[in-house]
């Protein structure tokens, strides 16, 4: 039976991710920071959707851990991993970042730096096997740096473009890449904060990404209309866009 | 980093009266629910799962309610006992999904699947099985609280057994439930084998009761609350056992699914006047017409157990304002003139319960707050009007008077006096309370209107 490494997998979209691979009888190996929320999860799912489950406590920030923790998840899995999903996000304190320098780099190393390494990683290996696919969530607030949290956006722009070069670079060596650009989704990230909209659950998101991954997308904004909506902000002059309150 | 975040909602039980603004949280993670507790930045606490108490219980003005549903994982299950271990924020609802197709149903369930487990343990939830089998609190083997003091304790009826038996029942308010060790129950088939009679006006519904109610496991009737005189209390007995696979037709060739029923949903408030006395008598005529005295019909469980689950949001049925589900005890002396007089009160005000449901309670337990004493249990679902709650409490005065007591979980009228009369248990409640949570940290809308705490 193949396995999926989910990272970052006591997150609100890498649960739902974690559950809908389970759905579809695929074995997990479970990777984050807690170690009891993890076990918590994974057996959830062993005992909801009857597959094999694995954890393994991993801490994006710990990045001389990355190729350990990574080679054990690798033979954990042996030769049936078929891809990896990367939930890593950490939206942080916009203001706090701005004052505080401590605060904007764990926003940086958190959704970028620590998520080069780990992609590295995976790229390797699943390079040096010919298959398999690679999948991480970016934000659409790597689309556009707004007042609110341009650090956040910053970062997740950067994973964006490294996204698209390693695309690039695997699409040559048989490995898929797909980015994801989840809108707002109702977790733990966002509940609660002012100003959100058209909030989609984790369940459909997870259901989204799944059929994205299946079907080799490159990349998707999720829900679909987040697209229609990024190219229009986009598309705003930046002479104009300044003096916007986004 | 656990986010403390909450959201400012206006919130309502499922009866939508009242609505009050609290602070929302919702946890995803055990360590940010210690965390927001540990914050200690609200006045108060108060669990709530999915909303499905009907008044004020999971209400709290002005502070927190703990939102569980996130923390919803089942963590073990032993084939061979159908013990199920699971985070409280579970819904009866995924516990069927996953285990009903395995050959395992819930011991014990009230009328609606969209409950947390913590919820059901909180409300002691008793089910159309009482008068065999209890409440739910028969079938959990122990549970872990996470106490105001930020200790976990593992409790059960003989390990911390006050606090098993303060929590059970005790609303919330001693602490939140983790996690809980459920014994299913199982079953051979999602189906049941139901017998429909009828029954012309109350005493005959009750001597039915009394005289074969131990033939069934689950026992209810429907009653028509608007018929008066000689028709008083008239009723549809629905009385049934598990089916056995070997009872199942042919044509069902999975014993343990569930056939697929269509969901509607009612999509916006419907008219306050939708529901009065003229639509809801046509409807009991129709349904007490309809009903005929017959045997062994197959019924699957979602259609036995949950008839409303199937009408999303129905409780939009009442209009913006709301209703009340008002549910009584009698105990079984006082049953018969208890009820009577409710339900000529009732016929009198022309007040229309679309729904009105009566049920013989089996013998009390020994939770202090729990709502079953062994007699009949009248549930009725009442629109909120000016008046209602005024008429509401002088019923009160009546069930009091009879030995009997009002559903914490349903309640969102009831006056404190008629808890301190009904609830006799109420101060060894408080005594354990006050050992848990000196400082008062948990409390809720309903526990300070009933002044089941103090302030």
């Amino acid at each position: 039976m193949s396995s999926v490494l989910i990272l970052g997998a006591t997150s609100g979209i890498a649960r739902a991710v974690a559950a809908e691979f389970a759905r579809h009888k695929y074995d997990l190996i479970l990777a984050g920071r807690d170690r009891p929320e993890l076990d918590a999860t994974a057996a959830d799912l062993a005992i909801r959707f009857d597959v094999r489950t694995h954890v393994c406590v991993f801490d994006v920030l710990a990045l001389d851990t990355h190729s350990t923790v990574l080679s054990s998840c690798f033979s954990e899995a042996g030769n049936d991993l078929a891809g990896a999903v990367l939930a890593i996000g950490y939206l942080g304190d916009e203001s706090l970042a701005e004052n505080d320098l401590a605060e904007a780099r764990r926003i940086l190393d958190t959704n970028l730096t620590g998520c080069v390494s780990v992609l590295n990683i995976l790229a390797r290996h699943f390079e040096s096997r010919g298959s398999g696919f690679i999948c991480a969530l970016s934000s659409v607030a790597g689309d556009r740096g707004r007042q609110s949290n341009y650090h956040y956006g910053a970062a997740k722009a950067g994973l964006s473009v490294y996204l698209q070069g390693l695309r690039n670079q695997l699409y040559h060596r048989g490995v898929q890449v797909t980015t994801v650009k989840p809108g707002f989704v109702d977790t733990g990230m966002t509940f609660g904060r002012p100003g959100l909209f058209l909030v989609a659950s984790p369940d459909y998101v997870a259901r989204r990404i799944f059929q994205a991954i299946r079907s080799r997308r490159d990349v998707v904004y999720i829900p679909w209309f987040w697209r229609v909506i990024m190219w229009a902000i986009r598309n705003i002059p930046e002479w104009l866009f300044k003096r916007l309150r986004l | 980093m656990p986010t403390l975040a909450y959201a400012h909602e206006n919130l309502a039980g499922w009866g939508r009266f009242p609505v009050e603004p609290c602070h929302l949280y919702r946890p995803e993670k055990q360590a940010e629910l210690s965390a927001i507790l540990q914050s200690t930045r609200e006045p108060s606490y108060i669990p709530r799962g999915l909303g499905r108490s009907y008044g004020d219980a999971a209400l709290n003005l002005d502070a927190a309610a703990l939102c569980s549903v996130r923390l919803n994982r089942f963590l073990l299950f032993d084939r061979d006992t159908g013990i199920l271990e699971c985070e409280c924020g579970a819904s009866l609802a995924e516990i069927i999904d996953s285990f009903l197709p395995r050959g395992f149903f819930l011991p014990v369930t009230p009328g609606t699947k969209f409950v947390t487990l913590g919820g059901a343990i909180a409300a002691d939830v008793h089910g159309k099985n009482h008068h065999r089998d209890g409440t739910i609190a028969n079938f959990i083997r122990d549970f872990r609280l996470l106490t105001p003091a930020g200790e976990v304790l593992t409790c059960s009826p003989t390990d911390h057994g006050e606090i098993f038996w303060a929590t059970v029942g005790g609303m919330g308010l001693t602490g939140v439930i983790l996690s809980a060790r459920i014994a299913l129950r199982r079953v051979e088939s999602a189906y049941l084998l139901v017998d429909y009679e009828k029954a012309r006006n109350l005493q005959e519904a009750l001597e039915r009761m009394a005289a074969s109610d131990e033939n069934y496991q689950y026992s209810v009737a429907w009653i028509d609350c608007l018929a008066r005189g000689g028709s008083l209390g008239r009723s549809v007995l629905m009385r049934a056992n598990h089916a056995a696979a070997a009872d199942l037709p042919s044509k069902v060739q999975e014993p343990l699914r569930v056939p697929h029923r269509s969901h509607f949903n009612i999509p916006v408030d419907l008219p306050a006047l939708a529901l009065n006395s003229h639509s809801v008598g046509a409807f009991n005529h129709f349904y007490y017409a309809r009903h005929r005295t017959v045997q062994h019909q197959l019924v699957d469980a979602d259609t036995f157990f949950y008839p409303l689950d199937s009408i999303r949001n129905w409780n939009r049925l009442y209009g913006k304002r709301g209703f009340v589900q008002y549910q009584v005890v009698f105990p079984t002396e006082t049953t018969g003139d208890g009820l009577a007089v409710v339900l000529k009160r009732l016929a009198q005000s022309r007040r229309a319960s679309f729904l009105a449901v009566l049920k013989r309670f089996g013998d009390a337990n020994r939770g202090l707050l729990s709502f079953p004493i062994k007699g009949h249990t009248l549930s009725l679902d009442l629109p909120m009007a000016r008046d209602l709650p005024a008429f509401l409490q002088r019923l009160d005065e009546v069930v009091a008077t009879c030995g009997g007591r009002v559903y914490l979980a349903k309640d969102a009228v009831s006056r404190p006096e008629t808890f301190a009369a009904t609830y006799p248990q109420a101060e060894q409640f408080r005594a354990i309370k006050q050992k848990l949570d000196p400082k008062g940290l948990f409390s809720s809308s309903l526990a300070r209107r009933l002044r089941i705490v103090n302030g």
